[in-house]
């Protein structure tokens, strides 16, 4: 047992940190349509990267080029302060784990793992990627053809082929999109846990926005082929900054008003006739037209005869609709004026509330998060 | 339809005592005599117009004949001397038919490969250029195929363009010919089987995965190296089908001998039995050299199958 995790040990790539990725003022074109607008991006080395939007948001496109598969109509990619704009795929430290895995078929999964080893020459090609298929445990099957193997192991293969090279970049394309549920939370486990002893740079393309959140130590959520909003996982879900980012990562209430107080720390806005209070830190706007938005989490259900802090910000509303989920109760409640908003509350044991009561919702100004006021209140709320 | 709906009712009626299960009964099914009634009629074509023939050619080719016989007057014999007076008189017509119909094999796939490979990956997504190309490749071949051999004599001929270019730059000789030569054979043989070359290397390469050639990209390979780690590895089976759909009626074709050919040093196997056959009417003799022509072919393909072939590629 102790020899194997020696060997395990030597034998794994060492916690070299990868190298800084640069993308400034990248544009792909494609005939009728831009499918990365000017993205200017600085990814530091050893962070794992999560590059989330819809699909057609212009994220694969983006890789795909920081790969050297496609060329950018403009804009300069630099890879540890080396411009590699024109270098061709094969000549960049650069790995890519595809969507579609894309494992050599006539090749054994050995084969495929050293292939990258044998191209750059390296000596101990097989010792090394014996190695590699050892920290992906499926040294066992080194002598198998992909097509003999499960979606998870060759999932897990292509990982090892693009991780043996030890590249500056880690790019990966919706690896595990093609998993069942399960086993995609046990690799998105794996694949942090990797990354963090490697210490390499990873680049994850997810339209996923729970996977981005919970490996990545910073997402970037893009849009139209433009970045929206980057930053850690828990700073752009409680403070998104545009509608899109709001409705995609997560969900939110948006409610469209006008700024009429200034409080000193915060501003007041009326909604539909309702006074609601955001802190000025937290609003994009601090006068005129500005969009209220909170999580559903974030706001009690109380009852009309419940008490409530007098400071909270307070809708009424009636309940559309309830849905009891072991947890928590979900309600849908038309607002007067505003609205259907969502919310729920957590199964403390309370008697949830029914369809056609009417019910108070509270929540903290702190909570509050505003945004521009021309911003469509729906956008992103479709986008998968 | 029908058959779907009794087979299931069938199932609800198979009652409680019948637990098999339908790999049980597709097993039971396979035992039956229904696969054996099923392969009749393929048998009995291949009886009728392939075995039987080969076994009269087989007769045929021991006949004798007796003294003083009319021309073309042979009687029933077991004259295996037929055999040996055959491949005495003709062994090196043999050697040239596979050594020709070997070269055009060559020269058919070196050809072939980048065409298929041209429609197949590069333009893929193009499906008009696609579809112009595949038609320009293969519309010449709804032509004559005699017609055809000739007008490569046209095309080689000592005032074609070919003669005149490659006398110009002294790769002929100002005096040389192209006409009637070994090279016009084999530039017949390439260009006439070409397409049983190119469909099937076509057919292999249409289907393959242009994500494994950037993943090679990205694995360091140079686009040369991933030509011949990833594409041609992944084409062989087409590469394998197609070299042996030239080579075998290459090695017997007698068309282009006969046509672009001379009466001296280009003489291949196919017009041998042709004028044995209708010239000088010697059937035993015509006959045993189609059968050894047959059964070289026969070997030489399963030594090529023994040595590259039927290995289980993925």
């Amino acid at each position: 047992m102790t020899t194997t995790s020696t060997i395990k040990d030597e034998a794994r790539p060492k916690a070299s940190s990868g190298a800084d990725l640069h993308l400034a003022n990248v544009t792909k074109r494609f005939s009728d349509f831009t499918a990365v607008d000017d993205l200017t991006l600085t990814v530091p080395s050893g962070t794992f990267f999560a590059l989330l939007g819809p699909s057609g948001c212009g994220k694969t496109t983006t890789l795909r080029m920081i790969a050297g598969l496609e060329q950018p109509t403009s804009g300069t990619i630099s890879i540890g302060g080396k411009d590699v704009t024109k270098l061709p795929s094969f000549q960049r430290q650069v790995n890519t784990v595809f969507q579609s895995y894309a494992l050599f078929p006539h090749m054994t999964v050995l084969d495929n793992v050293a292939f990258g080893l044998k191209r750059k020459r390296v000596g101990d090609s097989v010792a090394r990627a014996k190695a590699a298929l050892e920290m992906v445990e499926l040294q066992h099957l080194a002598a198998r053809k992909p097509m003999q193997l499960s979606g998870g192991q060759q999932q897990r293969v292509a990982l090892a082929r693009a991780l043996v090279n030890r590249p500056a970049v880690l790019l990966l394309d919706e690896p595990l999109g093609a998993l069942d549920m399960k086993l995609r939370r046990q690799m998105q486990v794996e694949l942090k846990s990797i990354q963090t002893e490697v210490g390499l740079t990873f680049i994850h393309v997810t339209h996923d926005q729970e996977e981005a959140m919970t490996m990545a130590d910073t997402v970037a959520v893009m849009n139209k082929g433009k970045i929206e909003q980057m930053g850690a996982p828990r700073d752009l879900y409680e403070l998104p900054r545009t509608a899109f980012v709001a409705n995609f990562l997560g969900k939110s209430n948006l409610m469209p008003g006008s700024v009429t107080e200034d409080l000193g720390n915060a501003v007041a806005v009326d909604v539909a006739g309702h006074r609601l209070v955001m802190p000025k830190d937290r609003a994009v706007s601090h006068s005129g037209a500005a969009v209220v938005g909170v999580r559903p989490e974030k706001m009690r259900v109380l009852n009309l005869s419940d008490e409530y802090s007098p400071s909270a910000n307070m809708l009424t509303g009636t309940v559309l609709d309830a849905s009891f989920t072991g947890v928590s109760t979900e309600y849908l409640v038309e607002v007067p004026g505003i609205g259907t908003l969502a919310t729920f509350s957590q199964n403390m044991g309370q008697a949830p509330a029914r369809r056609g009561d009417t019910v108070r919702m509270t929540w903290e100004p702190d909570f509050s998060f505003g945004l521009d006021g021309s911003a469509k209140t729906t956008e992103g709320q479709d986008a998968v | 339809m029908t058959s779907t709906v009794e087979r299931s009712r069938r199932r609800k009626n198979r009652g409680p005592q019948d637990l098999r299960s339908e790999e049980e009964l597709v097993a039971e099914r396979r035992k039956g005599r229904v696969g054996l009634y099923l392969i009749i009629p393929g048998m009995a074509v291949l009886a009728l117009f392939f075995a039987a023939p080969v076994m009269v050619l087989l007769g045929m080719s021991l006949y004798a004949r007796p003294p003083g016989a009319e021309i073309g007057e042979f009687v029933p014999a077991l004259e295996f001397g037929n055999y040996a007076t055959v491949v005495g008189a003709y062994w090196e017509v043999f050697l040239r038919s596979f050594l020709f119909a070997l070269i055009a094999t060559v020269a058919a796939l070196l050809i072939g490969y980048p065409m298929a490979y041209l429609v197949a990956v590069r333009l893929r997504g193009r499906q008009l250029m696609q579809g112009i190309l595949l038609v320009l490749l293969i519309a010449p071949f709804f032509s004559s195929f005699i017609l055809r051999t000739q007008a490569w004599k046209q095309i080689l001929s000592d005032e074609g363009p070919v003669v005149t270019v490659l006398r110009a730059i002294a790769i002929l000789p100002a005096d040389g010919h192209l006409t009637a030569t070994a090279f016009a054979v084999v530039c017949g043989l390439t260009y006439n089987f070409l397409p049983f070359m190119m469909l099937p290397i076509y057919a292999n390469l249409d289907r393959l995965d242009t994500n494994l050639l950037e993943a090679s990209g990205d694995l360091y390979a140079s686009p040369l190296t991933t030509f011949f780690k990833v594409t041609l590895p992944l084409s062989m089976p087409g590469v394998f089908a197609g070299t042996l759909l030239t080579f075998i009626p290459a090695a017997g074709d007698y068309v282009n001998a006969a046509l672009l050919g001379n009466n001296r040093d280009t003489a291949m196997i196919g017009q041998i039995i042709d004028s044995r056959f209708f010239k000088v009417v010697d059937y035993p003799g015509a006959s045993a050299l189609s059968f050894i022509l047959m059964v070289l072919i026969l070997a030489l393909v399963m030594i090529y199958i023994k040595r590259f072939g039927t290995k289980e590629l993925f």
